[in-house]
Order: C-alpha cells, then structure tokens, then sequence
C-alpha cells in the first residue's frame, strides 16, 4: 500500500467522504423532499464535525457550539443579503456591512472566521476552568450569544426571523463542505496539536510534565471546531434563507450533541456515523408526527414525542453503550478497525 | 436610603432565588459528581402539577384548587417523587460513568421531560394565579416591599438555617457531608450510599419544586420553558461558589441576585435587554480571577 496513505491515515476520511458522495448520489434517485432531507444531513455534518473537533479530542462536553453556528449564520446574512433589505431590517449595520454583497462563499468563510475569533477570545478564558466547569461556562456562552442576538434589534433584527438571504446551498454545495469539514477534521486529529489534546485528555498530569500546554491545546481546538460550525450555520442560513436566534439554541444544542454521543464522540468516524443513523431516526418519527397511514389504521404521534424519544434513545445509549456506535474506532480502506482506545473508562473520582 | 434598601430587598429576594436553585444542584454534586442538568425541568414538571394537562389556551387548576397547605404540600412532593423517580431510572446506572457522560444523560432526560409537558400542555404559557395577596406592597422603613418577597427572603433564610442545622447535626446529614468529601471512603466506613444518594435527590427535587411555586406566585405564570434560564443562573452560582461547596453555591446565588439587581438599576435603558450577557460576563472575569470559584473543595483539586 502507498505510504503516503498510509502514514496519513487517509483511508478513513476517504470511506467517510464516499460514503457521503454516495448517499448524494442515491438522493437524485428520490423525491425533491428526498433531496433537501440529503442536504440537511450533511449541513449537520458539518456542525457535528465541527462539533467532534472540540469534544471529540478533549473530552470536554461543550454546550455553546450553537452560539458559533449560529454567529456563522448571522455573518452570512450580514454579508449576502441585497444592501436594500438589510436597509429596511437591519438598520443598524456598519455601512460597510450594509453594503456588502459577497459571494457566498467568501461570505460563508467570513462568517466561519468570526466565529472562529469569538471562539479565541471566549475560550482563551473558558478554557482555563476544570472540565466539568468549562462545560458549565460554555452553556453560559450560549446564554450570552442568545441574549444578545435575540435583543439586539437593529442588527440582528432581535427575536425575529431574518428573511430573504440568498439560499445557493443545495446537495453538492453541501457536499463539498462537509468533505471540507471531514478532511479539517481528521488533520487537525493527525497533527501535532491533535496528538497533544488526546494525551491531555488520557492523562493531563503526564502530558503536561511532557512539556504539553493543555490551555494551548484546547484552544487550537475550540477555534477551529467554532470555525467549522461557524461553516455549518453560514450552510444553514443559505440553505434555509431564514435565520433566528432560536434556531441555534437548545434544542439543536441537543440534537447536535446527541448525535456525536450516539456515534460515539472518540472518533471522526462516530461523529459521521452518529449524524447519519440519527437523522434517519428522526425524519422517520417526523413522518410519524405528520401521520402515517399503515394499512387500515392512520399513525399520528403528537407534537413533542420525536424529541422525547429522542431523549430515551439517548439515555438508553449512555447506561448501554456510552462510547457509542463506534466505540472510539473508525471507519477505514481496507476494512481494518483501530483497536478502541481506552479513554472512556470510567475515570476514578479522587 | 431608601433606594438602598429597595435594592437590598429586590437582591436579597432574587438572590433566595438563585441561592435554592444553586443549593439543589450542589447537593447531587456533592455526593455524586453528576451536573444535573434536569433540575430547571423537574421544577417546571413539578409546577405544572397545579393545572390540569390541556392543550386549550386557558387550562383549569387542578392542584392548584386545592387548599393551600395541600397545594404546597402535593407540589413538594411530586418535585421530590420526580427528582427520585430519574434517579432510579437514570443514574442509578450511571455510577461508574465519566461526569461527561452523567452530564449528557441529564441534559437528555431534561429534554424528555420539558417535551412529555409539551406533549401534554403545549407550549403556550398559562395564567395560574396563586395567592394574589401576596404581591401587595408593605411599607417597610420607607421602601415599598411586596408581601411575596419578605415570604420568599424568610423562606429561605428558614431553609438555609434548617439545612445547615441538618448538615451539621443530624445523622444523615453527617453522612452526606461525609460522602460529598470523599465518597469511596464514606462506603468504607459503612455509610449507605444508596440512602444517602435518594436523600440527596429528594431534597434537591423538594427545592426545585419550591422555587418553582415561589416564581409562580411571583409572575402568575406557567410555562414549559420556565426551568432552563433559572437552571442556568443556578449552575452559575455553583460554579462561582466552587463546584461541590454547598457554602459556596449559596454565597454564589445570592451574588448573581445582587449583581442582577444592580445591573438592572444602573445599565442605561438601552443596554438593559443585554444584562443577562453582561451578568455572565461578570461571572467569566470572576472566574479568571478565582479559576476555582471562591471555595476551593476536594472535587476540583486534581490528585498525581
């Protein structure tokens, strides 16, 4: 085998890249709705990815990605929307802002990068907490972002819906980004700086005694998991063409995390597996929700109860398998699984 | 003068607030490690016992009819029963699990619980009217003080002395301190853990379910969502207070009351949407200063 793929591991990404590129491909074979379905998947891709990067290596839960997918939203509809109807929404903006009209992808990029600097400023100090503490004050975070966007009016246009930002976003678009996202991902996981967050992880008292700063680590992971879900919600916000602060709150706070938890959050692979197996999951109980007639006898779930089971699957995965689907191993060409890593043995509580 | 004891009354009744939400959620900490973020839920599910289940705009009380003594006493427990009934099911079978994992097993059952209610309530607010008495003002050394924060102030102060009298006189109160200080050890030397652990959660769940009927009583309404924002301030204040110090979580919520208050009375009008933000901001550049929180306790200090 060729070395060079080897030595970077390349087979992983690789599987999961194609395995993406074929759910696309089976998407033209179905509906519209078949489509836009496959698409929002591999938004959550993204996010999830983005997501994997920070908790996945670290192994500190964070609650407060949402705030920088949905910072990357916002930065989109600042940037691409026509100048006249930011004009009438949002006065309140930067002429330089006002005026601007990019191309979506430059904009999707500008927006990732602010929410990549929030992360640096934000998690410069978070990230100096204890873990479970840090945990805590990335909720806060989330707060933070949700206060201030939903009452910002004059340029965030406060609890209200943004409307009318161009939606380019479709299947391969999203493709190529959530391959994007993947390939961030699974350097970032290879590097220096990916190797150094592990052992901070496994043992922080010994890496830092190998001359590892587990701050610096940590750090290099936050920013550059809120710049790939600062990608996600500029994805999102150009795919739906509606923004609002709400959106990026709680509720997908939980989908998103659920999602890695079920994967299985060690790995890239989990994270990948984890948004798949779970948006079938759900798009299935929202049939069920809208009414699915079986034979004689219609099916209708009330409102709410895709969540809650949601909920009990979750629950259910963390007492029955709480390293995941994955447990920790990934995906690869040819078919042969990393051992499972240790770290998720229960640490001892000192 | 009497601005300052306007502002000192309108703190100290906010902070009673926080400092209960904070003390629940310190107490299953201190003896299992688990970040429970169900609480804000199980005080909303608790609360919501007081109308009957409808998903109509105006729903009928159903404990909430009932007399007051009843009223207070049914609401109680059904917050304790709950918090004990998701201990049974849920953590029980998480003992051994890492804290991120116990962590995201009570963010999942939070959610579970705030959609049943959305299930069975939907999700528009509901007018409940408890008491409506109390929310008139008394004149008090020249501040006007509405009769509902004197009750919330004493409440508390009643509390917080019942519960440190426990803590530090009872039996099971000695266990629990001694299994929030070193839980392993504790078993050893033949404390029930299983005991001590349904006792923390009942008494977290009892609490829960009080501030839930102290907010009701404040703004005469109900909502789903009700749990999450003062959940979040409560983990705030344990976190400040220093994860695990029951003192702590105390002292942490009455200072998230008294720098809201302030806040509210001096931010200009237009910055004043914003000071929830500016609260937590408080709280970020209290944490670079005290990384710890202002108590350091056993369960943040790292072992070799």
């Amino acid at each position: 085998m060729n070395p060079f793929f080897q030595r970077h591991r390349l087979g992983t990404p690789l599987v999961l890249c194609l395995a993406l590129l074929l759910m696309t491909l089976l998407s033209f074979t179905g509906s519209a709705g078949l489509q836009r379905t496959v698409t929002e998947i591999l938004i959550r891709v993204v996010m999830v990815v983005g997501l994997f990067i920070f908790v996945g290596h670290s192994g500190v839960m964070s609650f407060g990605h949402m705030a920088f997918v949905g910072i990357g939203a916002y930065g989109v509809a600042w940037t691409t929307m026509e100048p006249s109807m930011k004009l009438l929404m949002l006065p309140g903006l930067h002429t330089l802002l006002q005026q601007a009209d990019l191309p979506w992808v430059f904009a999707t990029v500008l927006g990732a990068l602010l929410a990549a600097f929030v992360a640096l400023l934000a998690g410069s100090v978070i990230l100096r907490l204890s873990g479970i503490a840090a945990s805590i004050a990335t909720f806060s975070l989330l707060a933070i972002f949700n206060v201030i966007y939903s009452n910002w009016d004059t340029v965030t246009g406060g609890a209200s819906s943004i409307v009318g930002i161009p939606t380019p976003v479709e299947d391969w678009q999203a493709l190529a980004f959530a391959v994007l996202a993947i390939v961030l991902a699974h350097l970032h996981s290879i590097s220096r700086y990916g190797l150094g967050l592990r052992s901070v992880r496994e043992e922080p008292v010994a890496a830092q005694s190998c001359g590892i700063n587990a701050w610096r680590q940590l750090l290099v992971a936050f920013v550059l998991s809120a710049f790939v879900c600062g990608l996600g919600g500029g994805l999102d916000a150009q795919f739906l063409g509606v923004v609002n602060p709400d959106a990026y709150y709680l509720s997908r706070t939980f989908t998103c995390l659920t999602m890695l938890v079920i994967g299985g959050s060690a790995s890239l692979s989990g994270a990948v597996t984890g948004v798949i197996v779970l948006s079938v999951l759900i798009e299935l109980l929202v049939r069920f929700e809208a009414g699915v007639t079986l034979g004689a006898m219609t099916i209708h779930l009330p409102t709410g109860s895709q969540e809650i089971v949601v909920g009990v699957v979750m629950v259910l995965m963390l007492i029955r398998r709480p390293a995941g689907l994955m447990r920790g191993r990934d995906w690869s060409w040819p078919m042969r699984s990393t051992p499972a890593k240790a770290n998720l043995k229960a640490r001892t509580p000192n | 003068m009497t601005a300052a004891l306007q502002y000192l009354f309108d703190a100290l009744s906010l902070g009673s607030l926080y400092a209960l939400g904070a003390l629940g959620i310190a107490l299953i900490f201190g003896v299992m490690r688990l970040v429970n973020f169900a609480h804000g839920d199980v005080m909303t599910f608790a609360i919501f016992v007081l109308i009957a289940p409808t998903t109509e705009a105006v729903a009928p009380l159903w404990v909430g009819a009932w007399s007051t003594p009843l009223l207070v006493l049914t609401v109680l427990v059904a917050g304790a029963a709950l918090s004990i009934v998701s201990e049974w099911l849920v953590f029980r079978h998480l003992r051994h699990a890492t804290p991120a994992t116990t962590m995201m097993a009570s963010f999942a059952l939070g959610f579970v619980l705030q959609n049943t209610l959305l299930v069975l309530h939907s999700s528009r607010p509901k007018a409940v009217n408890l008491w409506p008495t109390l929310s008139a003002p008394m004149n008090l050394w020249g501040a006007r003080v509405p009769g509902l924060q004197l009750l919330m102030i004493g409440i508390t102060m009643a509390l917080l002395i019942g519960l440190a009298w426990m803590l530090k006189r009872s039996r099971v109160g000695l266990e629990m301190r001694v299994a929030a200080e070193n839980f392993d050890m504790a078993r050893m030397l033949g404390v029930k853990a299983n005991r001590v652990i349904l006792m923390a959660f009942g008494l977290s769940g009892t609490l829960a379910a009080l501030i839930g009927l102290l907010m009701v009583s404040q703004t005469g309404l109900v909502d789903i969502r009700m749990g999450g924002p003062m959940m979040l301030v409560a983990f705030v204040s344990t976190v400040i207070g220093g994860l695990g110090s029951l003192g702590g979580a105390v002292l942490g919520g009455f200072l998230i009351g008294a720098v809201s208050t302030a806040l509210q009375a001096w931010l200009p009008l237009d910055a004043r949407a914003f000071r929830d933000a500016f609260v937590y901001l408080a709280v970020i550049l209290l944490l670079l200063w005290r990384p710890d929180g202002l108590f350091v306790t056993s369960a943040v200090r790292q072992r070799v």
